[in-house]
């Protein structure tokens, strides 16, 4: 079957003409990837790796209550931000349930927070935006960049380095969680020191009609897709939304999903806050945790996992770690059998294989 | 991109190959099977002197991407396994016809085989 994907980013001709195969990922026509998974994970973990991330949504709050609202639709205290800041964070439904998870970066220059939510959650994060500060009657000007706006993730041991090449500021000096606005090349960008793969590196945005200059200018970095994002978040125990936690298929709040760090019960009222106090005094049924599979097989979306033969919980996501040389899940599991070194086993196709209970990131517990 | 197809063998068109050469029958995946895989990191093979129909799901490969059931192209006994790519899945896809090779086994070509013409044509 032939996906036929409705959107295209601003790298996608030059991606394409790199040889990329693409899939479709939240409505958008991504690579999947360019050479080989495994080659592409390497570059990011010795080296240094680009990824097309356009299909992340930017959205711009802005107006003389814009910390207000994101104050009171976060989770987390946005008035510790400073300009030039970035903070990970989720939107959360009342119920607790998270939404998504975004990062918000407080605009360096600009009055503006700009808020990156997952591909194809934009449109519905830039609604629950609009309600609330409708509903709340705050002054905000909110703008949905997404479509016009590009982003590349360039991450490795070498990536901060080679970025510096290319910009007008002295980026290195950049601290974790922090963002500037600069030139690369002739283009303004705004370079972020985040990322997705456990390893240093910036994120950077540009508007979408600079994206083949910004291409150019990392002509010699490898080029790396989805697939290789996807082995490379999970090795640092990192979630993916819609397939980690899903209003539908995964309903889950904060604590469950294991970013309990995100919610600052000392700073006001949230969305979601009557609902999260009950399960920091409950505690939670279930959890998310770590597994490292002690045969030759992947755990899969979907796969039951098991004590004594009943099950006890699911696998959210799996892998063969190409750094480690495991395989390695995330997945949630009755709280009892949460702590590390717990034993316990993944139905694989009908087969029982043992696994693990071992802490995140991976790339620690299970390293060398 | 074009994929290696050696005139010499005969195909599936769940993209196995056949290689009649010998007294058995020796079975592996397409180059374009494995470039379609992507890194295959899993094998699972029958066991040696087991029955199998036409058709039937016999082994398993599977890579980062996706889990894929390989189908025995031919109803027999299987002689032989290549205990190889159970240690090194990565065989399959530095050389899928070669050292990359699934299991032998004693049984005749279907009629209805590709040759490699054939199968290029439906990979185009």
């Amino acid at each position: 079957m032939k996906v036929v994907s409705s959107k295209r980013t601003p790298l996608y001709e030059s991606h394409s003409r790199a040889g990329a195969d693409f899939t479709d990922f939240g409505g958008w026509e991504m690579p999947v990837s360019f050479d080989s998974i495994q080659e592409e994970h390497r570059a990011v973990r010795d080296d240094v790796g680009l990824f097309d991330v356009s299909h992340m949504g930017q959205i711009a709050v802005d107006g003389g209550e814009a910390q207000t609202l994101l104050q009171q639709l976060t989770p987390s205290d946005i008035r510790s931000l400073d300009p030039g800041e970035a903070l990970y964070s989720c939107f959360l439904q009342a119920d607790g349930i998270i939404l998504d998870d975004i990062v918000v970066y407080d605009h360096p220059e600009a009055s503006e927070y700009v808020v990156v939510p997952n591909a194809g959650h934009d449109e519905e994060l830039d609604d629950q935006l609009r309600e609330y500060a409708d509903g709340w009657d705050l002054d905000v000007s909110l703008e949905n960049r997404t479509t016009e706006t590009g982003m590349i993730a360039v991450q490795g041991p070498e990536a901060v380095d080679r970025v510096a090449e290319a910009a007008d500021k002295r980026i290195e000096e950049l601290d974790p969680f922090t963002v500037t606005e600069t030139s690369l090349g002739d283009v303004e960008c705004l370079v972020a020191r985040t990322g997705y793969t456990g390893e240093d590196g910036v994120e950077i945005l540009f508007s979408g009609s600079d994206a083949e200059e910004i291409d150019r200018l990392f002509d010699d970095v490898q080029r790396c897709g989805l697939g290789a994002r996807d082995t490379l978040r999970l090795e640092a125990g990192l979630l993916l939304s819609g397939q980690d936690f899903d209003p539908e298929g995964e309903p889950h709040d904060p604590f469950e999903a294991g970013i309990g760090f995100v919610v600052d019960f000392d700073d006001g009222d949230f969305v979601g806050r009557s609902a999260l106090e009950q399960v920091r005094d409950d505690g939670v049924d279930e959890r998310i945790v770590g597994l490292r599979l002690e045969e030759r097989a992947i755990a899969r979306h979907g796969y039951d996992m098991l004590s004594d033969g009943a099950p006890i919980g699911r696998v959210t996501s799996g892998t063969m770690s190409p750094t480690l040389g495991i395989p390695i899940a995330l997945g949630y599991v009755d709280a009892e059998y949460a702590d590390p070194g717990t034993e316990i086993a993944v139905s694989v196709r009908n087969r029982s294989v043992d696994a693990t209970v071992v802490d995140t990131p991976f790339l620690e517990s299970c390293g060398e | 991109m074009t994929y290696e197809t050696p005139d010499d063998l005969q195909y599936t068109d769940s993209h196995e190959w056949i290689d009649d050469r010998e007294d058995v029958l020796r079975v592996g995946i397409t180059d374009f099977a494995q470039d379609e895989l992507g890194d295959v990191v899993f094998v699972e093979l029958p066991d040696v002197g087991e029955a199998l129909d036409r058709d039937a799901a016999c082994a398993v490969v599977e890579s980062i991407k996706a889990v894929s059931d390989i189908y025995s192209p031919v109803s027999g006994t299987v002689t032989a396994t290549n205990d190889a790519v159970v240690d090194r899945p990565e065989l399959l896809n530095t050389d899928p016809y070669g050292e990359g090779w699934l299991f032998e086994i004693d049984g005749a070509v279907p009629d209805d085989a590709l040759d490699a013409d054939e199968y290029r044509e439906q990979i185009e």
